[in-house]
């Protein structure tokens, strides 16, 4: 079967030294740099710590 | 919402074009004709009521009603108290701030702040040193001694040289002192420095007296927190013209009374959004620890308001260490983090460390819910017991509680849910 356009990019992906940046849990970055792979953690929380009603206001605020 | 943007851009502009000067000190009465009626005490901090008050404010009151003579001593001051002698209020209420307990009585001088842009004036008594101080909630001899001699002798002095001055410029020393290493509360050693550099030609040219020019410059050049007050009295001129912008997410004042921490919101009016009031953690003189620790406590974070204090720590890498903050090194990630919740910055009061940048200007209700981060600020720490004074200095953060309250009201408001 050919592969996909997908596959391809993806193998090319891992074929290079990857710069990797992670989103949310820290945990993601603390196993990659166990891995000794180049990591940037995104200090990043979900609008006002996740509550749906604070964050739905905030939209609505033009926050 | 662009009318939200809007809004919050003349908050800003308001704030930026403050042109706050100290132009005289005179009697509280004077300045504040309801301190006339009915034994009116004005507090730090949004209102509250005797039973709930902190050691500290209730030792203040026991003072300050000896001081007006009210009370035959503190005793009878806090009996008198706890059976509704005295009418308490918030400065806040009456154009006025003061740190820590804030005590402001008819007879209390209080220096005057003039926003030349506005028109508006704001009061704030004159700083009394460190230690065993009232605003601390100390009240014992040499604490109503020293402001007696303030009301009689430093007051009148100052009054007549700042009359002959024609006033000094409180933006510039602000300015100045950032690039000197002053946040502007728990560091203003450069800051009293140049105000007395600036005031002291006039006081030598208006005294009569040898000794009290020598006492009156001794008090102010010995006492390296004397611009706090100063400072906090331009923080309230620049921050009032900004109250009442309808649709205007912008902080106008943050004060806490030892018991509750309250903010006001621009487009809100005047309401108080408060939450219990957090413990400082910080650095305790010798002999002392956060056991002995009073909550937070004050009118001072009107420097927070304006941009300075916590907000300018990048500024005063010094006063990090003070307040147990963490490293020198650290200073600048707390003025980083205050951008974050800040509208604007200031470009006339820059940090010269942080290649110049203005200090975060503007906090907006909608950017703290949002992150997460609640303001900083950089505070002196009081005993819990009434009248023995500070024992401390740290840093708090501002309960998460009113932002989100406020939040609440204010999409009431503007008809969203």
């Amino acid at each position: 079967m050919e592969k996909s356009r997908l596959d391809s990019d993806a193998e090319m992906l891992f074929e290079q030294p990857l710069d990797i940046l992670t989103i949310g849990l820290d945990g993601f970055a603390d196993d990659l740099s166990k891995l000794e792979v180049a990591v940037t953690q995104l200090d990043w929380r979900p609008p006002a710590d996740g509550d749906p009603v604070l964050a739905d206001l905030l939209s609505k605020l033009g926050s | 919402m662009e009318c939200i943007e809007q809004a919050n851009q003349r908050a800003v502009d308001t704030m930026l074009a403050g042109d706050p000067v100290l132009v005289d000190v005179i009697p509280a009465v004077d300045a504040i004709p309801e301190l006339a009626e009915d034994k009116l005490i004005l507090h730090a901090g949004p209102p509250i009521e005797w039973e709930r008050m902190c050691g500290p404010m209730q030792g203040a009151i026991a003072g300050i009603a000896v001081f007006e003579g009210w009370a035959q001593n503190l005793n009878d001051a806090m009996s008198q108290a706890a059976a509704g002698a005295f009418n308490f209020q918030p400065n806040h209420h009456y154009n006025a701030v003061g740190p820590m307990t804030g005590m402001t009585t008819r007879s209390v001088p209080v220096m005057v702040a003039l926003n030349r842009s506005s028109g508006n004036s704001a009061y704030c008594a004159i700083n009394e040193g460190l230690g065993k101080v009232m605003r601390f909630g100390g009240n014992d001899e040499s604490v109503l001694k020293r402001l007696h001699w303030l009301k009689d002798s430093l007051a009148p002095l100052m009054s007549d040289a700042l009359k002959l001055s024609g006033g000094i410029n409180l933006k510039n020393i602000v300015a100045r002192g950032l690039t000197m290493g002053d946040e502007m509360h728990q560091r203003n050693v450069a800051c009293s420095g140049l105000l007395l550099r600036e005031l002291s030609p006039y006081m030598a040219a208006v005294s009569t007296s040898k000794e009290l020019l020598t006492g009156s410059l001794k008090f102010m050049g010995g006492n390296d927190q004397f611009f706090l007050n100063v400072g906090m009295a331009a923080g309230k001129a620049i921050m009032d013209p900004a109250r009442n912008i309808e649709h205007s997410t912008i902080v106008t004042a943050m004060s806490r009374n030892g018991t509750d921490f309250g903010i006001r919101v621009s487009g809100l009016g005047d309401t108080w959004f408060t939450a219990p009031v957090e413990m400082p953690e910080g650095l305790y003189f010798p002999g002392y620890s956060e056991d002995d620790a009073n909550p937070d406590m004050g009118d001072s974070t009107i420097v927070e308001t304006i941009g300075l204090g916590g907000f300018a720590m990048g500024a005063s890498p010094a006063v990090a260490g003070f307040v147990g903050a963490g490293a020198a090194s650290d200073a600048a990630i707390f003025t980083k983090d205050m951008s974050e919740i800040c509208y604007s910055q200031n470009p006339e009061w820059t940090i010269p460390a942080m290649d110049y940048i203005g200090v975060p200007t503007g906090i907006d209700i909608r950017r703290v819910v949002e992150i997460g981060v609640t303001p900083t600020i950089n505070t002196g720490i009081a005993h819990k017991k009434p009248g023995i004074g500070q024992v401390g200095a740290g840093v708090v953060r501002a309960p998460m509680q009113c932002f989100t309250d406020a939040l609440h009201a204010f999409a009431d408001q503007e008809g969203v849910s």
